[in-house]
């Protein structure tokens, strides 16, 4: 970058094509997109990260919060406890996500669509509920406890359980796809030259693996770091970086420290991101159009070990959410365990009801829509236009910010900046609107990457070609990449559903009277102390999701299978 | 294609316009009054209800949650308010947006019966009105606790003895404006030195500190614990709901705050919002108030819960404002003391 003028101005005559009539209206989708990021990221996080060079009243003072901030010894403990968390449970999350997605891809083991199915299922339910499944088992009066062997279950221990069972599903997803792409002729090479398998797993299988494994590490490493559900309910007095964030607005409407603590908070994010894009630009596609899709062969033993592996694995996960829905029917625990539904009758309980229900129904959907509608043409201008080098980079890293932003920073932010006098788009303040606008954003890094993914796999010999025989690209876009993409563009819609079905730390701030959701109502409900009406609402979710889901999956299948004949050989 | 879009598009802008048009045409019919409160949610439906019987041109929309979100949410929208009416929040949250210019002044029909403790001392007319106070709390498991062989505790002080070490648990006051009611209270009781030392000797038998104020009992109608410092009301309905649970006033005297009413500066319903104050402080709303709680705005309405401890002589003789003004620096005090290493412990 640094070079940029001089090579600017050797470059400029030699390459600079003609900008033509379709750059233009490329780079107008590219401003828009660009407009839409500032004013859905930039803008809002602008106005509460400024609050941490302001005092209470507003008055710049510099650095003087940052300076209380360091002076204070909480601070170290709360950075070392937020890196050890994070990368114990990104280690065991990725290490169980790969061992899982080794069986799923290279074994001939029964039930994978099972079993796949099974993974994902973490990702649909509200972070209450494995916290409710963790007490329940390994609290005081635990079913399981004394697998803990003294241990508490309140601290260390109970938030990487619970980080470790809500980032399973991401990295399973990352590192499946990284691991379904590779070229049976490596392997056959290998096997011709006499390789071990041992030394074939290392030569071939980790390095072609590697960027995904990374990525996924990338990930589940931000999740951790940015999220204050989990340790907040079961971290009992181990303190983290976002907890601290909360006690420091919620407990202490102290907005300045709290944007302190969130600048703090995406330092580690940004230096993930920065070391993932330095990798990623070393990686060279490892799949070109030649390559021979890989298919594993049965092998008894190494099958039945997969099996019982991943087994295993999902048997946790069953477990965890089935301890989840006794604890929506156990009447009184533990003093009274029969069962009954009376909490299934929403309307009767605290904070929350059928509406509430209806609600988060209706954001997901539009968020899904919307959503993915937004991310997918935002990411396919970002990867396909020419030139407008420094701008797309721009629009890249304002793709990346979302996810090092942790939601309650994110809500306030929102308030702030949609709720400022004068902003022209304060009316969508207190409506559905501005919680799905919310909800995209708080999603948008995942999914973006997703699209990303997905785009690059595509050759740019499309656009070569229709731009030759002057087709405009809108018509390529729609005509080619749309349906060639479309597993990804279900994956995200799927993926933005499911979240919004379950988000609670920006919208709770955000939502107003006729905008109630059910995972708000699911704190609220457990907050009052109807732990089981909390857990059957969350259920609710569960279920809700599964089956839109399920109904996905048989969609999918049947595009698939117009849209995607052309994979086969 | 392209102009079959632009026709959508227009048809769509021109749909939306009439839309606005006719919503604002229409909206004079019934008065939607927007309250911000932080009351437990069980309650919602028993006021509005009760209020739109007498109001029925009034249509009450709730929204609800814990004081701290609500509490943050006010704060964030200061420069812009939204709500009419904040109602039923904690006063020190109150206290606390006044700075701001946030409310505007109102005395409500009958607010010279309210016993004068419940009503904005600074201001005349007042500011803020207050509806009901609830106090500290201890709950005790009676089945947890007869399995460790512990006495039911009779005081504060009782709390420190080394028979309970690791069976209690108090919310963290960085975290919960009820922990900083408890150790507020404790400091203008016994003075902030041997406030300090109680909360020592106290810290060394707490199992863990929450980051809710309210679940220090929940845990304890669970069984996860077998004390409790918390708030009184929850444990009246966790007892109905079956949990062996034993409710506790410490003898030595008892923090509480009080739940109260401000009407917002900027308002375009005051009629509706003072409606509904003047409603608040009637004799049968505050009836709707009383169960539960320590006592109500309006002397002379018992509480009719049956076994609820009498709690008026113990309650302290609060100064709010003191409180409020010295948070920040009590609860830095308290968290470099006893949260910057709260490591969980090993029973």
């Amino acid at each position: 970058m640094t070079d940029g003028p001089q090579a600017l101005v050797i470059e400029a005559p030699l390459v600079k094509p003609k900008v033509g009539r379709e750059d233009w209206v490329m780079r107008a989708g590219l401003a828009v997109i660009g407009v839409y990021l500032l004013v859905a990221v930039v803008f809002p996080l602008y106005t509460i990260l400024s609050k941490s060079f302001q005092d209470s009243r507003g008055l710049f003072v510099g650095l003087d919060n940052y300076a209380e901030y360091f002076a204070t010894p909480a601070l170290f403990y709360s950075i070392n406890n937020s890196l050890t968390i994070s990368v114990v449970s990104m280690v065991i999350t990725v290490g169980l996500a790969f061992g899982y997605a080794y069986g799923l891809t290279r074994s001939c083991m029964p039930g994978k669509g099972v079993f796949k199915a099974i993974a994902l299922i973490p990702i649909l339910a509200p972070s209450l509920l494995p916290a409710i499944s963790l007490r329940y088992l390994f609290g005081a009066q635990g079913m399981i406890k004394g697998l803990l062997m003294g241990e508490t279950i309140y601290g260390p221990i109970g938030i990487v359980i619970g980080e470790v069972f809500w980032t399973f599903p991401h990295a399973l997803l990352i590192i499946f796809t990284a691991l379904s792409l590779s070229d049976a002729r490596l392997y056959e090479a290998a096997e011709a030259l006499g390789a071990s398998k041992l030394r074939t797993f290392f030569t071939v299988t980790l390095p072609g693996a590697k960027y995904g494994l990374i990525s996924a590490c990338f990930v589940v490493f931000t999740l951790v770091i940015t999220d204050f559900g989990v340790p907040k309910v079961i971290g009992g007095g181990y303190n983290v970086l976002a907890v601290d964030i909360y006690k420091q607005v919620v407990g202490q409407q102290n907005f300045q420290m709290g944007a302190v603590v969130g600048l703090v908070l995406l330092a580690p994010a940004l230096l993930a991101f920065v070391a993932d894009r330095m990798i990623q630009g070393k990686q060279v596609a490892l799949l070109s159009a030649r390559a021979v899709p890989y298919e594993p062969r049965p092998d008894r033993r190494f099958d039945l070990a997969m099996l019982a592996f991943c087994g295993t694995v999902a048997f946790i996960i069953i477990g965890i959410l089935g301890v989840a829905q006794f604890a929506a029917l156990v009447k009184f625990w533990p003093y009274n365990l029969s069962l009954a539904l009376d909490s299934y009758q929403f309307d009767l309980m605290d904070g929350g009801s059928w509406g509430a229900f209806w609600n988060s129904l209706k954001l997901a959907a539009w968020t899904a829509v919307i959503g993915t509608a937004v991310i997918f043409t935002g990411a396919y201008l970002v990867e396909k236009s020419k030139g407008f080098e420094r701008g797309r980079g721009l629009i890249q890293l304002m793709c990346m910010i979302p996810l090092a932003v942790p939601g309650i920073v994110l809500g306030l932010a929102y308030i702030f900046f949609f709720n400022a006098v004068g902003n022209p788009l304060g009316f969508i303040y207190h409506t559905l609107i501005i919680l799905v606008l919310c909800t995209v954003t708080h999603f948008y890094t995942v999914s973006h990457l997703t699209a990303v993914t997905a785009l690059k796999q595509m050759d740019a010999e499309f656009e070569a070609v229709s731009s030759s025989l002057k087709v405009p690209f809108y018509r390529t876009f729609i005509r080619v990449t749309v349906p060639v993409c479309m597993p990804a563009i279900l994956d995200i819609s799927i993926y933005l559903f499911v979240n919004a079905m379950t988000t609670v730390s920006a919208v709770i701030f955000l939502y107003s009277a006729d905008t109630q959701l059910a995972s708000v109502a699911v704190l609220n409900m457990d907050d009052a102390g109807d732990t089981a009406p909390a857990a059957a609402m969350g259920m609710m979710i569960v279920y809700t999701s599964a089956t839109v889901r399920l109904l996905h999956f048989l969609l999918t299948r049947g595009i698939a299978r117009r849209t995607q004949a052309w994979r086969k050989r | 294609m392209r102009t079959n879009l632009l026709k959508r598009l227009t048809a769509a802008l021109a749909m939306g316009v009439f839309a606005l048009g006719v919503g604002g045409g229409v909206a004079v019919a019934k008065t939607d009054l927007l309250v911000y409160t932080s009351i437990e949610a069980d309650e919602l439906a028993k006021f509005k209800n009760a209020f739109e019987k007498d109001y029925p041109d009034i249509n009450i929309k709730w929204v609800r949650d814990s004081t701290g979100i609500m509490g943050a949410k006010l704060l964030a929208e200061k420069d812009n308010p939204r709500a009419d009416i904040v109602w039923g929040m904690a006063a020190t949250v109150l206290l606390q947006l006044i700075p701001y210019d946030y409310f505007q002044a109102y005395a409500p029909k009958g607010v010279e019966k309210l016993n004068p403790l419940y009503v904005d001392p600074k201001n005349n007319p007042p500011l803020w009105v207050g509806q009901r106070a609830y106090v500290a709390a201890v709950c005790y498991n009676t089945i947890e606790g007869k399995k460790n062989n512990l006495p039911i505790p009779k005081s504060w002080k009782d709390l420190t003895k080394p028979v309970y070490k690791g069976h209690v648990i108090m919310p963290n006051p960085g975290s919960s404006g009820t922990a900083y009611l408890d150790v507020s209270s404790w400091i203008q009781m016994w003075g902030e030195e041997d406030a300090f030392k109680f909360m020592d000797a106290l810290h060394k038998n707490i199992s863990r500190y929450t980051h809710s104020g309210s679940k220090p009992c929940k845990l304890a109608a669970a069984g996860e614990i077998p004390i409790g410092v918390s708030f009184a009301y929850r444990v009246v309905k966790s007892k109905a709901a079956g949990a062996p649970l034993v409710l506790i006033t410490p003898e030595e005297g008892l923090g509480w705050e009080v739940e109260a009413m401000a009407i917002v500066r900027n308002t375009k319903n005051l009629a509706a919002a003072r409606a509904l104050a003047d409603w608040t402080i009637s004799r049968k709303s505050m009836e709707l108030h009383a169960p539960g709680y320590a006592a109500v705005a309006l002397p002379g309405i018992p509480n009719p819960v049956k076994d609820f401890p009498d709690v008026g002589g113990k309650m302290i003789k609060n100064d709010f404002a003191w409180a409020g003004a010295n948070k920040a620096r009590i609860v830095k005090k308290w968290t470099a003391r006893y949260d910057a290493k709260s490591e969980p412990r090993k029973k």
